[in-house]
Formats: structure tokens, C-alpha cells, sequence
């Protein structure tokens, strides 16, 4: 019998301290059902990376209000790529300018989400994500 | 290279890797743990529990960095959370105190969820910390859930439990509780830098007194009395209590002190192999339940388990007559 759970590692990368969405997210995952790793505010990219590792999570999720997103994604996705860790799906939620968002999607981010974002949709689309 | 392979040789990926195929009980994991068991029995299990709010997560991360700093084993962590009956969803956040272990590879950190489980910790959690044992982690700590009396489980899977208490939370009625004071092998008044940890600690060992009675030998001497130190039995052990301020680093050492005491007493006893045969025991014995009611259910044409159904339903049938039936074919 297998119990199989989508796992979802949340993290704020950076210094910036607006955890409430990261948060609703969380709460939102783990109502679909979902296991979230929840691990809290000021996390280095490597930080983040060694989590997704050890927890062997299907999708990371990043919650950037700071605007560093164009240098911390990509580092994030170069140390995932580094471990192994390549089929790991990332998301990013907060604030995201319209013109920075091609480059993020080129850069392998999955999916990006702005203020007012429906959790009903980032929980269809990281499923999907998951499972094609 | 095969997994199981991966693992002994350190690939950190592939020990995750397989942590999840074995909590997911697929049969990939299940024969990847047979092939890794010859490797384990060298870990020293340290269960930590305790109810909400006591601090456990703190202290489980001061723990970990102290055996770091002070010894070359590798420091397995499995940090348990409930899993919400509704939903089947979780929110594991254990990590958030450990940041400090952080960057250190010879650390590893796994969350688990309960998916179901009521005593504490996850059905698969003695598998992953057998994982963790053959991979070569000497220290495991397993930390459960937090609901507080009803934690048991744990102290059947450690060799050492410890027990988390803060001042504060009715101690003195908490003290007398059944349940998780009786498991502890040592315990912890966290959060000692607050006001009531005299009362905890009082109320904590007159517990023990009862529970632990030491024999006192009265010598009268004429028109006075006195009376000699009790002689310890050797085969007792009667809980530590050490008092830390996890967030500040305080108390550690003797924390560590307590539970290496404790370890050297089950060794010498003999309670370490005893308790090894108790959990490798019942561990097959709840493996064989699983696997024997699924042989026998399967043998069973569905239809015909669904007329039984109906009969105890209908009060022609009583369960216990309807599972005499089901083994023997009729009812006696």
C-alpha cells in the first residue's frame, strides 16, 4: 500500500520578514492534502536547497516581497541543479514586476504568483506540476 | 550504482530518497531496507516529547549542535507532526528551530507527518530511523508530535526517552499524570529561566518518589536514630531531572550527561539488548498482523465478506460469532 503525499518545502529567502503569505500558502497545501515544509523566515539559498534535499520535496516554494527575486532564483535552481535535485518544480509568490517574469520562466521557474493570487489556483497548478 | 549501495557510501541524496520510498512503504523501499538492515544496531535512539510550547524543537537543535561540537557521530534528526484528519495534509515545521545545524553535513534533518497515527510518531518512523541507522548516524533523535499524555509510542521505539516539561503548565497536576512521566528516562524543565520551575521540579520529584520508592534503612542507636544512605539497585534507573534554557544553550551539557548515564546503565543491565529484542519484536509482530489480515481478506470472495456484514447488521450474527465463522467456516 503506498501513501504517497506531494511535498512542498516554503521558504522565504533573503531578509525580508512578510511571512503572512507564505503562511496562507502553507495552510492552503495542507488543506489540498499536501505535506508543507514550513521553514520560516531568512533562509540562504543554501539553506533552502539543503531542505529540499533532506525533505526530497516535489516542489519548493519561495515567497520574495524584497524584490532580490532575479538574484536569488537563479541560485536557488543552480544549487537544486548542483544536488540533483532538477525535477524539483519552483514557484515564486510575492511581489514579481510583469517585465521580470519571461526571464524567470526561461530560468525554470514554474510558476509565479502576485498579490491577490487564488490559492485554488497555485494548488491545481503545483499538482499539475506533480503530477502530468 | 543501486540505492542501497548509494546510502553506505553517503550520497545524501539517495538516502532522501529512499526515506521516502520507505515512508511510502513502496516494495522498492521495503527491499532497499532489507538489504540495509545488516547494517543497523550501531545507533543510539533519543526520543524527545513532550506537550506544546515546552520547547522541544529548541532543545532537540542545542542537543544535536552539542554532540556535534563534541564528538564525531553524525546527528539524524526525524521531527514528527500531525497530519490533519480532515484533510490528510501537514504542516511540518519543526526546522524552523534548527537553523543553527544548518550548512553541516554531517547533520540531517527529515520531517515526518503522522498520516493517521495516534501515539506520537509516524507507523513508518521506525523504518526511517533504521534507514538512518545503517546509513551510519550513531545519534537519532526522534521528536514527536507534542499532544502531550498520549505519547507513548515513542519510548517502545528509543532506548532513551526524554521527557519536556516547562514551568508553568500545571505542573503539579501534570506531574501526577499516567502516561508520559512514567516513560521518561530523563527529564527536562525547559524554559528554567522562568518563574515556577522550584514548584515543577518539586512536583516532578515527588512523582518520581512515588513511582520510585528507595528503600530507607532506619539505625536506631541507643536514644538516637539515624538513617543510612539507600544502597542504589543497580538494575533501577530512576529518572534524571535537568533543567535547560534551550534558546540560550543552558543546561545541555548535563542534558548530554544525563542521557550517555543512562545509555551506560542500559548496556550494563543488560536493558539495551532487552529492549532491542522488545521493539524488533513487536515491530514484526505488527508487520505480521498487517500482512496476515491481508492474506486472509484477500482469500476471502468480497461478496460473500459483504452477506456477513449484512447478518451482523441484521443482529443474526454477532461480530465475534461472524469472525468465529469467517476463520473456521461455521460458527463454532
Amino acid at each position: 500500500m503506498t501513501d504517497k503525499k506531494i511535498r512542498v518545502l516554503v521558504a522565504k529567502p533573503g531578509l525580508d520578514g512578510h511571512d503572512r503569505g507564505a503562511k496562507v500558502v502553507a495552510r492552503a497545501l495542507r488543506d489540498a492534502g499536501m505535506e508543507v515544509i514550513y521553514t520560516g523566515l531568512r533562509q540562504t539559498p543554501e539553506m533552502i536547497a539543503e531542505a529540499a534535499l533532506q525533505e526530497d520535496v516535489d516542489v519548493v516554494g519561495l515567497s520574495i516581497l524584497s524584490g532580490a527575486h532575479m538574484a536569488l532564483a537563479p541560485r536557488i535552481l543552480e544549487l537544486l541543479k548542483k544536488n540533483g535535485q532538477d525535477q524539483v518544480k519552483v514557484f515564486i509568490g510575492g511581489i514579481i514586476p510583469d517585465e521580470d517574469m519571461p526571464r524567470l520562466k526561461e530560468m525554470g521557474i514554474t510558476g509565479i504568483y502576485g498579490p491577490g493570487a487564488s490559492t485554488d489556483d497555485i494548488i491545481k497548478e503545483v499538482r499539475e506540476a506533480v503530477e502530468p | 550504482m543501486s540505492l542501497t549501495k548509494s546510502i553506505l557510501e553517503g550520497n545524501r541524496l539517495a538516502l532522501a530518497r529512499l526515506l521516502t520510498q520507505v515512508e511510502n512503504d513502496s516494495s522498492q523501499g521495503r527491499d532497499a531496507l532489507a538489504e540495509l538492515f545488516p547494517h543497523t544496531g550501531k545507533a543510539h535512539l533519543i526520543g524527545v516529547t513532550g506537550a506544546p510550547g515546552t520547547g522541544k524543537s529548541s532543545l532537540v537543535n542545542q542537543l544535536a549542535l552539542h554532540y556535534r561540537k563534541n564528538t564525531d557521530k553524525k546527528v539524524a534528526i526525524v521531527a514528527v507532526d500531525p497530519s490533519s484528519p480532515f484533510t490528510g495534509g501537514a504542516v511540518l515545521g519543526d526546522r524552523v528551530r534548527m537553523r543553527d545545524l544548518s550548512g553541516d553535513e554531517g547533520v540531517f534533518i527529515r520531517s515526518m507527518a503522522t498520516r493517521g497515527s495516534l501515539g506520537g510518531i509516524a507507523r513508518k518512523t521506525a523504518s526511517v530511523v533504521q534507514v538512518f541507522d545503517a546509513a551510519g548516524y550513531e545519534i537519532i533523535i526522534i521528536e514527536t508530535v507534542g499532544a502531550g499524555q498520549s505519547e507513548v509510542d515513542v519510548a517502545r521505539l528509543a532506548h532513551t526517552t526524554v521527557v519536556v516539561e516547562a514551568p508553568g503548565l500545571g505542573d503539579e497536576i501534570q506531574a501526577i499524570k499516567a502516561g508520559i512521566l512514567e516513560i521518561a528516562d530523563v527529564l527536562v524543565i525547559n524554559k528554567a529561566d522562568r518563574p515556577g520551575v522550584e514548584n515543577a521540579e518539586r512536583a516532578l520529584r515527588s512523582t518520581l518518589e512515588l513511582a520510585h520508592p528507595i528503600k530507607r534503612v532506619f539505625r536506631h542507636h541507643g536514644k538516637s536514630m539515624s538513617i543510612a544512605a539507600p544502597t542504589a539497585d543497580p538494575n533501577i534507573w530512576i529518572p534524571l531531572i535537568v533543567k535547560t534554557v534551550a534558546t540560550e544553550g543552558k543546561g545541555i551539557d548535563e542534558l548530554s550527561e544525563s542521557i550517555a548515564k543512562h545509555a551506560a546503565h542500559l548496556h550494563q543491565s543488560g536493558d539495551w539488548t532487552a529492549r532491542d529484542r522488545a521493539r524488533l519484536g513487536s515491530e514484526m509482530e505488527a508487520l505480521l498482523q498487517e500482512a496476515l489480515m491481508d492474506r486472509f481478506l484477500d482469500d476471502i470472495p468480497h461478496k460473500e465478506y459483504e452477506e456477513i456484514i449484512e447478518k451482523v447488521i441484521h443482529r443474526n450474527l454477532s461480530p465475534s460469532e461472524a469472525v468465529t465463522f469467517l476463520l473456521n467456516g461455521n460458527l463454532r
